[in-house]
């Protein structure tokens, strides 16, 4: 449902993605990979258009992303997005937070906005945190509430960047745990990660990107467990041995 | 000095009033005119932004006095004509719409873009991402200058004296001038301000405790 083209995008002489390609299928969790630089969170911001690319084609479900406010329009309003650093908007309630795009966007009728956004955040397990400010929570119940929001748009895919990256260690679990049942429940994802567990454990697929291209790209067991190529040997080996 | 306050408290308090009434239309009309200038600044449309740049600063450059009589003696020449009051109000408006303008900018670019990103994320388009999620940090942000700015506006209402508004200062000045009480007149017309200010003073500083840091 989601098919990158070979996209280049440089940032003034700096080429950061060079030739990227990959397909996403409906209900498909794919894991981006890769060092920092790698051009791996780029090619995830350039899906529902926050990033422009110079050449190449994205397709969204037959919508390609481009400047055309419209279809932009269409992709962001069907493919959601959960940031690293929550961007929870901090002078809404957490439940205005959830209504936010189904009541201003989707033009949903207000009950039914707050019914399923309810019915969301018991999902995720702050139900009792809906009058709660963000900045009362914390960071791990943020971004479940940003998870939360992410759906409330009912989104066939949502793209995830480094969500649990800004998060206390002992926090990680709990945001995990909830997208795990997101993957279990069909959801079309596109996470760039550093978890490598949660990458084996519930990805079907792992993408290891590196100097702004795919090195690899396979089964995510495959991927993480028997690599192809000597540089996502490398990489996994820093990164579950950083000593 | 008992009987001169006893004298003088009716006019002043006339005074008082008109300087209340213009601070009050003057603070309306640049809150309007500043909000507009500050959105156009923020527009990302190059024609926009400039012109908006280039009047912002012009009218800094002149003072507050000089855009008064131009109001109230250029105008006429052109069939506009304006009470004294009116064009008190028209002068310092545009004047302190520049002022204001600086403080809802800087409240717009305070807002982290990650703010921006989530709304357009939801497909929030410019205008509803400008209403929903932007002014109503930005103006959290804006409220502890802008209620400094309004402290300013009160003082300066004062040069409306110039252009015959017979607000506080014009009336102490003709006391002053036609009884000598120079002291008394002069002291009470202070201390009049003073009434004025220290409640917006006290204003200002809650609102710097409580919205002060962008939460």
């Amino acid at each position: 449902m989601i098919k990158i083209h070979n996209i280049h995008k440089s940032f003034g002489e700096n080429e950061v993605l060079k030739g990227i390609s990959i397909n996403i299928q409906p209900g498909e969790v794919v894991c981006i990979i890769g060092p920092s630089g790698s051009g791996k969170s780029t090619i995830l911001r350039c899906i529902n258009g926050l990033e422009s690319y110079d050449k190449g084609n994205i397709l969204v479900d037959g919508h390609k992303v481009d400047r055309n406010e419209n279809d932009i329009h269409w992709i962001r309003t069907h493919v959601s997005m959960v940031f690293q650093r929550f961007n929870l908007f901090p002078h809404r309630t957490v439940l205005e937070n959830v209504t936010e795009g189904p009541i201003y966007v989707k033009k949903e009728a207000h009950p039914t906005a707050v019914d399923h956004a309810r019915q969301l955040l018991n999902q995720v397990g702050l139900a009792h945190k809906e009058t709660s400010y963000p900045p009362q929570l914390s960071g791990g119940q943020q971004q479940r509430v940003a998870i939360a929001r992410a759906l409330a748009m009912k989104p066939r895919a949502i793209l995830f960047d480094e969500p649990t990256s800004a998060l206390d260690p002992e926090l990680v679990g709990d945001v995990l745990t909830v997208m795990r049942q997101l993957a279990d429940a069909g959801m079309t994802m596109v996470v760039v990660t550093h978890e490598m567990g949660f990458a084996k454990e519930v990805a079907d697929r792992v993408v290891f990107m590196d100097k702004g291209v795919v090195v690899e790209d396979g089964p995510a067991r495959q991927v993480i467990e028997a690599p192809q190529q000597e540089r996502t040997k490398e990489f996994l080996k820093r990164v579950s041995s950083p000593l | 000095m008992m009987q001169d306050i006893q004298e003088f408290t009716p006019i002043l308090l006339q005074g008082a009033w008109i300087t209340i009434q213009i601070t009050l239309a003057a603070l309306l009309l640049s809150t309007f005119l500043g909000l507009g200038w500050a959105l156009l600044r923020t527009s990302g449309v190059t024609v926009f932004m400039l012109s908006a740049k280039v009047f912002v600063n012009a009218i800094r450059g002149v003072p507050i006095l000089v855009i008064l009589f131009y109001v109230y003696f250029v105008l006429p020449d052109i069939s506009i004509q304006l009470s004294a009051f009116q064009a008190g109000t028209i002068g310092l408006g545009i004047a302190y719409s520049a002022y204001m303008s600086e403080v809802f900018r800087a409240g717009i670019e305070a807002v982290d873009g990650g703010q921006v990103e989530a709304a357009q994320s939801l497909g929030m388009r410019k205008w509803l991402i400008m209403r929903r999620v932007i002014l109503p940090q930005a103006f959290k942000v804006s409220l502890p200058p802008y209620g400094n700015n309004l402290i300013m506006l009160l003082k300066d209402s004062s040069q409306t004296s110039a252009i015959t508004v017979a607000e506080l200062a014009m009336q102490s000045k003709l006391i002053a001038s036609s009884t000598f009480k120079n002291l008394s007149v002069y002291s009470m017309s202070a201390v009049g301000y003073l009434l004025l200010s220290i409640p917006l003073i006290i204003l200002v500083g809650h609102l710097e405790r409580k919205f002060g840091k962008l939460k």
